[in-house]
């Protein structure tokens, strides 16, 4: 093992170099194009054994990705943002085929406005898609939660494809000191991929992923995929235990900081959960109980593990760095959903903050601990909150009056 | 903890910058995170790079309000807002000549200012990706915890990449940065533990729906983009020489991705150097090779107007 500074980008490229992948369709986009020529690199240099692939769009380069996993090999492939939406066709279909694969998906915000800095809205957008989806805050755990993924989406229990997210510039381009684990210990922990009897011959030639006609065959085989999601819940604790037992690192399936005691939990996913950690420590200091619960695992949703550690407490602000336009932030909704009709629940505050890579202040973490210290003591909650400043939008007011106004517009 | 600052442009070499110091760090036992951060990714465009340094695991992310140290790789970045967050204990350090206490009162900067000594004004002739390697020498000295072997070898393993001229060439700049500024070795100090406890409370606002006109991201007013000065982002200046200049008038006009060549029929072209953001397309594409590439810095003088 050996301790070197690296970017997500980076790591997320030795995630699949130790996992020793055997194939990466690619496409380029900012900002994740630093790991698909950090591979290229090794390739041609033979620091790594694998082919690569320039596909002509990320649609291709899915299809590709699945396609090559249901002969057996093992399959890396990375995207970002618009990338991600045009393959969506394929990130789609391509769960069903139940091949296994690992995409790291660089968070970068959607448009419109275009934009190149990150929020979750791409990576949310395949939520429902049959992906399994871990979700990272530093890049020790980019690179070890690419070995996770491939360990737990070949899992003869799950054999589904991961999307090991992280956030674009505050991980992909910024370096930390990281554990480069040994190739040997990894070897002992990810074993070649065995696909068993799924494995493509041309030799042995199948139909995969047939048409169905009626409703009740293909409600047996979407709803086998959510039986498989489920089953990676219980298989992802086991293979995190054996990778914690090996490595000596810690990546739950759901991250507590602070919870035992605390009366308040923000609760929100990514790396901008470093600032609500910062946060709850200044608050305990000034002697408010407040901590942190940062799901890794998004599907899978750790409905039940969410329960146990948030029972109790008085109320929780969650910070949803993606906004579901016309019902607000999605960690909001589907932890209410996981929540409600559950003894002893704590009130749920909603914050939309940090879209298209907006700061979110240490003010503005403590202003949110305060609204819901206040919820706790009225019992009643406060509407859903953009977390937006009359400063920015007096900005905001000066760009437009530069732009002008539409012939014929109301004002 | 220690936080730096870099500014620079696009083609300066500051995320170069800030790798070095931040390997050196590593290299000298600290916990590091650098992180360079775009706007616009082209060349000669604004651009910052941040590190921190700290005793133990760093935690707290993103772009530095708060430095210990701000790098400014040229005076024509003084500008732009990069003395924001500095306070008394902070320094700045300008890749320039200007005398420091001149420099300190002509920007009102609350911190302390260091520049290039006299005997090292030659270093601020300095072009491109190069600038980077000097200015993290220069930081190094100022933070005065890394050692001239650590430094060296961060300058080889971060511009290794770049080719073994380039490397030689970051090394001896890297280290003649960090020699020029024996006198302020190690003024720059750890700043607060925890930047954010201070923070003040959110002014939120809670957003009206505006008209659907207003609330898309489009422009009507015309010519917009002649309120952005990108002439300040150039870090070289084409200059055409009319002796050399067969007036075609057409190739350099069309060309140009700015649209800052203006020209008359059989009249020498004019550049707007407010607009021209030193590309060196036109450089490149005269056919009688009449536009030449000067350094930006070099003073205005009949050949080279401002
Ligand atoms: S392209 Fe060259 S020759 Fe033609 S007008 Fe421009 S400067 Fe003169
Ligand atoms: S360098 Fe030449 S082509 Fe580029 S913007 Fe300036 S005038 Fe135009």
């Amino acid at each position: 093992m050996s301790r070197v500074l690296l970017n997500g980008n980076a790591a997320a490229a030795w995630g699949a170099r130790l996992a020793r992948v055997d194939y990466v369709p690619a496409f380029p986009i900012t900002p994740q194009t630093g790991i698909i020529e950090t591979l290229a690199a090794w390739f041609a240099s033979g620091d790594a054994e694998g082919r690569m692939t320039t596909c002509e769009s990320e649609h291709s380069m899915v299809t590709a990705a699945a396609a090559a996993a249901a002969t057996g090999v093992r399959v890396f492939t990375a995207t970002s943002s618009q990338g991600l939406l045009y393959a969506m066709e394929m990130v789609f279909a391509v769960p069903g085929w139940r091949a296994p694969f690992v995409l790291v998906n660089v968070s970068r915000a959607l448009a419109t406005p275009i934009t190149l800095e990150p929020d979750h809205s791409d990576v949310l957008a395949a939520r429902d898609s049959g992906f399994l989806q871990i979700h990272c805050a530093s890049c020790q755990e980019v690179l070890d939660s690419v070995l996770l993924a491939y360990r737990l989406g070949e899992d003869p229990r799950v054999r589904l494809p991961v999307i090991v997210n992280q956030d674009g510039f505050h991980l992909s381009f910024t370096r930390e000191p990281v554990d480069l684990p040994d190739a040997a210990a990894v070897d002992a922990f990810l074993p070649p991929f065995d696909a068993q009897q799924a494995g493509f011959r041309a030799s042995r030639p199948v139909s995969q992923a047939v048409a169905v006609l009626g409703g009740s065959p293909y409600s047996y085989f979407r709803y086998q995929v959510h039986l498989a999601q489920n089953a990676a819940l219980a298989a992802y604790d086991e293979i995190a235990a054996d990778f914690a037992a090996r490595f000596a690192r810690q990546h739950p399936a759901v991250e507590a900081y602070r919870c035992d005691d605390a009366e308040i939990v923000y609760f929100l996913i990514g790396s901008l959960s470093a600032r609500a950690r910062l946060a709850a420590d200044r608050l305990r200091a000034s002697g408010l109980r407040v901590g942190v619960v940062r799901p890794r695992l998004l599907r899978p949703y750790p409905a039940a593990a969410l329960r146990a550690l948030l029972a109790g407490k008085r109320a929780v602000a969650v910070v949803d760095q993606n906004l579901s336009m016309g019902s607000g932030g999605i960690l909001h909704g589907e932890l209410g959903g996981a929540l409600h009709g559950h003894a002893d629940m704590p009130l749920l505050l909603s914050f939309v903050g940090g879209l298209g890579g907006r700061e979110v202040s240490d003010g503005e973490f403590a202003a949110m601990a305060r609204e819901a210290f206040a919820a706790a003591r009225s019992g009643e909650v406060p509407e859903a909150r953009l977390l937006y400043t009359a400063g920015e939008l007096r900005e905001l007011r000066k760009l437009q009056a530069v732009a002008g106004l539409a012939p014929g517009s109301p004002r | 903890m220690y936080r730096i600052r870099f500014h620079g442009r696009g083609g300066q070499g500051i995320r170069t910058a800030a790798s070095v110091l931040g390997s050196a760090l590593f290299a000298s036992g600290r916990e590091v995170q650098d992180a360079p951060r775009y706007g616009a990714e082209r060349r000669g465009a604004p651009m910052s790079a941040h590190v921190r340094a700290g005793r133990s695991v760093i935690v707290e992310r993103g772009a530095i309000a708060q430095p210990d140290l701000v790098v400014v790789a040229d005076p024509t970045l003084l500008a732009g807002g990069v003395l924001q967050g500095l306070s008394a204990q902070s320094v700045l350090f300008l890749n320039g000549s200007e005398p420091a206490d001149e420099l300190r009162t002509r920007l009102a900067c609350p911190g302390r200012v260091v520049t290039w000594p006299g005997a090292a004004r030659e270093l601020e002739e300095t072009t491109g990706v190069a600038i980077g390697a000097l200015c993290a020498g220069g930081a190094a000295r100022l933070l005065g915890v890394i050692s001239r072997t650590t430094l060296e070898q961060a300058l080889l393993a971060e511009i290794a990449g770049h080719g073994s001229g380039a490397a030689e060439a970051g090394r001896a700049l890297g280290l003649a940065g960090f020699d020029a500024l024996a006198d302020s070795a190690g003024m720059v100090g750890e700043g607060v533990d925890d930047p954010g406890a201070g923070d003040a409370p959110p002014d939120w606002v809670r957003l009206a729906l505006d008209d659907a006109s207003l609330a898309a991201p489009d422009v009507f007013r015309e010519a917009t983009s002649e309120l952005v000065q990108t002439g300040l982002w150039r870090t070289s200046r084409p200059v055409i020489d009319a002796a050399l200049c067969s007036r075609c008038s057409w190739v350099c006009t069309t060309l140009c991705p700015d649209s800052a060549i203006h020209a008359k029929a059989g009249e020498v072209p004019q550049i707007d150097y407010e607009h021209c953001k030193g590309c060196l397309v036109c450089v490149l594409a005269c056919p009688p090779h009449a536009i030449r590439a000067l350094p930006e810095r070099q003073p205005a003088t009949a050949g080279n107007p401002r």
